[in-house]
């Protein structure tokens, strides 16, 4: 049996030879959770999102009948139909339909982003909003306002944003850590202490802006897609492009990092660069969503949360499918805020707020009874 | 895809032949916290063996198991394995020859207990071996007698159901070198024995196996080697029935102890020396 010289002890008679034995036929694995599922949920995901686009670029203040934005729409794309009369023409292209695809686009970041920090974090009580990734950010995004700053044209918001909203999740990333893990408590505290200096560092900003800037500001920190236009979207195009891209091809790496990261990099994962690559586009997605809308939390809690009870914590439907449900809360949330209250408009940011806050209360209090206390 | 941008030309590990050397530690010291953990140690985990490391609590045991798996850097000497030293592998490459299984089993997301074996799988994947994927998440958990809870979440089960799992995710890895780092500490009696008997049929396929045990019986059943820890050195190197010694345990563990033949085996068993202790 062995090489070995010495005389080895006699092998004790095996417990159950049958267990392993090679000839057994070895039977399937068996498979746990239909495929179809995820095919199924992204299906019903993406209609839904095709339908919300629709109702949201016909219904507000001018409302257009869905069969003329349909008709617009294809007359657009040279399929026949017919243009709308020119206010008609004008609210659909230039005021609806911007706003609906930034809509989409910071809610898909913001969904995307928030599976990838639970991921990243070990942790489903992650999120940009809570543990200040996105207060981070707003300091950019303040500090560029408040300064004047226009060194990169359109995009200087959206990169302050991102520089800061890196640094950010840099330092709470070494901070909540200890020993290869993230405790819930840490992580919430560090998110506390975070939100309060980028609290402090936003309003020594707005202390020193003037009224124009302040009135700016101040808009813009409640959250609100309702400055959308067509070179604002632009703005944020790249940003969420690109890491919506990248993001899915980590989704393997990201179930193995739930082993913990020793086991991760017994399996073979370079878990330094996963980290970095991962933070790098987490605070992409956040500075593209933060620049255009300010502040919106608990999206990025909420739809991972969703999709996971539904199908599993799987991440390669997780990352993309959480992109695609953030798109759909937000859209949906967004024509809420512009229509419960007409004429006037609910900032998006306290809208979301107001759903997510008692889910997240709820969270904690499953997380903290699961545990029997926090560790 | 997979086949397009994969790697399935890379080269894969050959089966080692047998007493091929797999692992191996030449003059290892690590401190870990400004104190000297381990202190020049000499190991060699060959294939078609099985070599358990012994040893009382704080000897050094675990920090020899991290630096064998490569968690940890010696400070001096070297960590090889499969010929080349440790450092020199990428993680991919190392994880297609050796497989770890930690001390404790954690998860951060209620993965369905298939899902976790299949994990085990990950480095082959893009490879020709992805072939095996079923077979051998298969074979684990008949193995490991976990296919009974296949669909219920990690999170949900006992912590010796999930050892098992843990060790059904490392058998499906299917490396030439395994590491375990107690596999047998939350089990129950039945499934001590299982484990150590899956150790014994990997080491006879051409496997080699390292395992951490607290329990000396097993270690004397089962291993072709033990390496006695004690204080950061190995005391002694050898059979168990060679060098486990009354004398030598113990010194070791402080602790007065008897080896003695079992009856029928003549395998050694290991007591600690007690008298009738209700009568004191």
């Amino acid at each position: 049996m062995t090489t070995e010289t010495h005389a080895t002890p006699q092998p004790p008679p095996p417990v159950r030879k049958d267990l392993s034995d090679p000839s057994d036929p070895p039977a399937k694995a068996p498979s746990v959770r239909p495929r179809s599922t995820a095919y199924l949920l992204t299906g019903g995901l993406l209609a839904a999102l095709f339908l919300i686009t629709l109702v949201s670029a016909g219904y507000g203040a001018y409302d257009i009948p869905l069969g003329e934005v349909v008709s617009s729409a294809q007359h657009r794309l040279g399929l026949g139909g017919a243009r709308l009369d020119r206010v008609g023409e004008s609210v659909l292209w230039n005021v609806r339909l911007p706003r609906v695809v930034l809509a989409l686009l910071v809610g898909a970041s913001l969904g995307c982003a928030g599976a990838l920090m639970q991921g990243v974090f070990g942790n489903p009580l992650a999120e940009p909003g809570i543990i200040g990734i996105s207060a981070g950010a707003a300091v950019g995004a303040v500090a560029s306002i408040a300064l004047g700053l226009s060194f990169f044209g359109n995009w200087t918001i959206t990169v302050c944003a991102f520089a800061a909203g890196l640094g950010t999740v840099t330092l709470v990333y070494t901070l909540s850590r200890s020993g290869g893990r993230t405790e819930v408590v840490t992580l919430i505290l560090t998110g506390i202490a975070v939100n309060a200096f980028a609290g402090a560092l936003i309003g020594l900003f707005i202390f020193f802006a003037d009224n124009a800037q302040i009135t700016q500001i101040t808009f813009w920190q409640l959250g609100s897609l309702s400055q959308a236009t067509w070179p604002k979207v632009l703005a944020v195009l790249p940003c969420t492009v690109l890491g919506l891209l990248i993001a899915p091809c980590y989704a393997r790496k990201l179930d193995l990092l739930a082993l913990g990261e020793r086991p991760a990099r017994h399996l073979g994962v370079d878990v330094e660069r996963l980290r970095i690559v991962l933070i790098l586009i987490v605070a992409l997605l956040t500075a593209a969503a933060v620049a255009v809308a300010g502040v919106i939390s608990f999206v990025g809690l909420l739809v991972p949360h969703l999709l996971r009870m539904v199908n599993g914590p799987g991440h390669r439907f997780l990352v993309p499918g959480s992109a695609l449900g953030g798109a759909l809360v937000l859209a949906v949330a967004d024509l809420a805020a512009r229509t419960v209250a007409e004429p006037a408009e609910l900032p998006l940011g306290v809208l979301t707020a107001l759903f997510g806050s008692p889910f997240f209360f709820w969270l904690l209090r499953r997380t903290r009874r699961r545990q029997g206390g926090w560790a | 895809m997979r086949t397009l941008f994969g790697i399935r030309g890379r080269a894969l590990p050959e089966p080692p032949p047998p007493g091929a050397v797999l692992a191996r530690a030449r003059g290892v010291h690590v401190r870990l916290g400004g104190r000297a953990v381990l202190t020049g140690i000499d190991l060699i985990a060959r294939s078609g063996e099985v070599l358990a490391l012994v040893g009382p609590n704080g000897a050094g045991k675990s920090t020899l198991f991290g630096a064998l798996a490569a968690d940890l850097p010696a400070d001096r000497g070297s960590v090889e394995i499969a010929g080349r030293p440790a450092g020199d592998w990428s993680a991919a490459e190392l994880a297609l020859r050796r497989a770890v299984l930690p001390q404790t089993a954690a998860l951060s997301f209620p993965f369905p207990v298939t899902e976790v074996v299949r994990m085990g799988r990950a480095p082959w994947a893009g490879t020709a071996r992805e072939d095996e994927d079923d077979t051998a998440v298969a074979e684990a958990m008949a193995a490991t007698e976990t296919a009974d809870f296949a669909g219920r979440p990690f999170s949900a089960l006992s912590g010796g159901e999930r050892a098992r799992v843990a060790l059904a995710r490392v058998l499906a890895q299917r490396t030439s070198l395994l590491l375990l780092d107690e596999p047998t500490a939350a089990l129950d009696l039945r499934h001590q024995e299982l484990v150590l008997t899956v150790c014994r049929e990997r080491a006879a396929a051409g496997d080699a196996v390292v395992v951490v045990l607290h329990d000396l019986g097993l270690a004397a059943a089962y291993a072709d080697r033990v390496a006695v820890l004690d204080a950061g050195r190995i005391a002694v190197e050898g059979p168990p029935a060679e060098v486990f010694t009354d004398e030598l345990l113990s010194r070791v563990y402080r602790q007065p102890v008897e080896v003695f033949p079992h009856p029928r085996s003549g395998a050694p068993v290991v007591l600690p020396r007690r008298g009738d202790v209700r009568k004191a």
